[in-house]
């Protein structure tokens, strides 16, 4: 009895003291619950016959066991495109683009001069701070094939145009250099704000013996690197399905879809579009299920390799 | 430490290296200022690169003497300061409690943690909105996505390095947790806070795909959709027809003009809060 009343009085004087805490968390998570949080129960579409009249709860599930939308969207040429794209893309961006930036950082830090390394900062820094459209704008008249720069000046050096963003093998190439030169120079900052936290003892005692540039590279920078550079690889792997909107819906045209429609615009074409619920959400369960997937199993991966992972 | 003649040689050519990164980053936006500011004529002869030929103003005030070009850049400026203001609100608001060693605390973290890992995916996002009536309603382009988890994560880290000590003296003091909110975290915090103003505004000034899903309406089109749809009109000729150009050229220095309203404002911010933003990332890389 006497316990209790004293449990009660520390729990009342505890919330005296923390109730605003509470009232100032009750908007964040209100916002959670609402949009991140009831949407999930419209996932139950994927499963079910959609009718406008009716609650996800009340509709009737669909054929098969209710897995008749994931079979027809294993069934669906523009959805088994849509998958190969994703991967290929995201592919070709993880060969391509990972290894960039910690390229770009390690010249970076090469640089002795500081007030030009602070310039070329804030330059390298500027393309990501740009929208997909902006870049698409820019690519659009950049790459041209009558008048624009490249072409140009390809021209005026004897080769012929090249449809850089109107052939679809040449918009794969133009898509992944566009991802590059968006953000390489962003994509610095984590490597070389890890360069800084290398022991500068460990460069002195490698010149000591003898190193050069190249090898105090390779024997230091990119070893004090290494837990930075798993836990990024972890995560770029883990969202090899996921899909970006902006940058493929950006850039890609009519002449280049075969290539250029991921899944996030199969959905945004056959679900926004084209009113087929239940078949774009199966298709983004899908995609969101094998994201966390391959997420947990990278993971995994790298703590057997002996890392630390991201958890 | 004296350096040798090889390593001078080897800092030139390191040198030389960032000097193409330069030119390579800023060539697209020096090529689409210089068409904006060249003459249509001179365009269609591909006489220009990276300088303007034949200079005018003629498509910036093109530009702004059309309504449907400066109502959008205004709707886009207004949207993104209230974007801005009440998206960093709620992020002071979720991140500053979980400080505290709340009870219920661990429960609100994985709450708030779990989304991002799974999300319920784009239509069932469409059918809420669609519930909410929200759809075509300006509120869409504010609301279900003014709260970014990775920021709340990265506010929620820098005020974890701010000393427990001040706020243990502020609460001897007397002082509720607002107050210490209010006159010890938020001062101690202005570098972060302007950091995430900086990534918050961009991702608002920049956002297209809300407003392309979500809002029919295109009196709240925000600049950048308006942008996709002039860049993307078939070619040309057909935009100028349907805008009411004669000139198929000038056309082209209006793409390239309104392509330069949309980057301008970006690049006047973000230089001077570089310093803020580097330790902004590198605080939410390392601790989330």
């Amino acid at each position: 009895m006497f316990a209790s009343t004293m449990n009660l009085n520390k729990t009342l004087s505890y919330l005296k003291r923390y109730w605003v805490l509470y009232v100032m968390l009750i908007l964040p998570i209100a916002f959670f619950i609402t949009f991140r949080y009831i949407p999930m129960h419209y996932i139950l579409i994927a499963f079910k016959k959609y009718s406008i009249v009716q609650s996800p709860w009340e509709m009737a599930w669909a054929d098969n066991n209710g897995m008749q939308y994931f079979i027809q969207a294993f069934n669906n040429r523009d959805f088994l495109y849509a998958l190969r794209n994703t991967l290929m893309l995201n592919l070709l961006d993880l060969i391509f683009g990972f290894p960039a930036p910690i390229i770009l950082a390690l010249i970076l830090n090469e640089l002795v001069f500081k007030r030009f390394k602070r310039f070329t900062q804030t330059v390298v820094y500027l393309p990501h701070f740009l929208s997909w459209i902006i870049i698409s704008g820019m690519a659009l008249q950049l790459l041209a094939p009558t008048n624009g720069l490249v072409n140009i000046l390809l021209n005026r050096m004897g080769y012929s145009s090249i449809p850089f963003l109107n052939d679809p093998a040449w918009w794969v190439a133009t898509y992944v250099a566009l991802g590059i030169w968006q953000s390489v120079g962003w994509n610095t900052i984590i490597y070389l704000a890890a360069i800084t936290g290398i022991n500068p003892e460990l460069y002195e005692a490698a010149s000591v013996d003898g190193a050069g540039r190249f090898r105090k590279i390779w024997h230091v920078t990119l070893p004090g690197l290494r837990p930075t550079i798993i836990v990024l690889l972890i995560l770029s792997l883990g969202h090899i399905l996921s899909s970006e909107f902006d940058r493929p819906y950006a850039l890609s045209n009519k002449l280049v879809t075969e290539v250029s429609n991921v899944i996030s615009i199969f959905v945004y074409n056959y679900g926004i579009r084209g009113l087929n619920f239940s078949l774009s959400t199966a298709v983004g369960l899908f995609q969101s299920v094998v994201c966390v997937i391959f997420l947990f199993a990278a993971n995994a991966l790298a703590k057997r390799f002996g890392e630390r992972g991201i958890w | 430490m004296v350096k040798t003649r090889s390593a001078k040689i080897g800092d030139w050519v390191v040198v030389f290296l960032c000097v193409i990164m330069i030119i390579v980053c800023l060539v697209p936006v020096l090529n689409i200022a210089a068409r904006s500011l060249s003459s249509a004529d001179a365009l269609i002869r591909n006489e220009v690169l990276l300088w303007p030929k034949g200079w005018n103003l003629d498509a910036y005030t093109t530009v702004l003497g059309d309504s449907k070009y400066t109502w959008s850049l205004t709707w886009t400026a207004i949207l993104t300061v209230i974007c801005t203001v009440w998206s960093l609100f709620m992020t002071i608001l979720c991140a500053y409690p979980l400080i505290y060693d709340l009870k219920g605390k661990k429960f609100f973290v994985g709450l708030i943690l779990f989304t991002m890992y799974f999300n319920a995916g784009t239509i069932p996002m469409y059918l809420l909105l669609k519930e909410l009536h929200l759809l075509n309603n300006p509120l869409v382009l504010i609301i279900p996505n003014c709260l970014s988890v990775f920021y709340v994560i990265i506010l929620r880290s820098f005020l974890y390095t701010i000393p427990d000590s001040l706020r243990e003296s502020a609460e001897i003091d007397g002082a509720g947790p607002l107050r210490i909110l209010v006159n010890v975290y938020l001062p101690l915090s202005t570098p972060v806070l302007a950091t995430l103003a900086l990534f918050y505004a961009v991702g608002r000034w920049n956002g297209f795909s809300d407003a392309l899903m979500f809002m029919n309406d295109r009196k709240y089109y925000p600049i950048q959709l308006l942008l996709y749809n002039i860049l993307n009109s078939i070619n040309s000729i057909e935009v100028a027809t349907q805008e009411g150009f004669t000139t198929p050229g000038l056309s082209e220095t209006i793409k390239a003009a309104t392509v330069m309203f949309a980057t301008v404002p970006i690049l006047f911010v973000y230089p001077w809060l570089q310093r803020y933003f580097i330790a902004g990332v590198t605080l939410g890389a390392v601790k989330g």
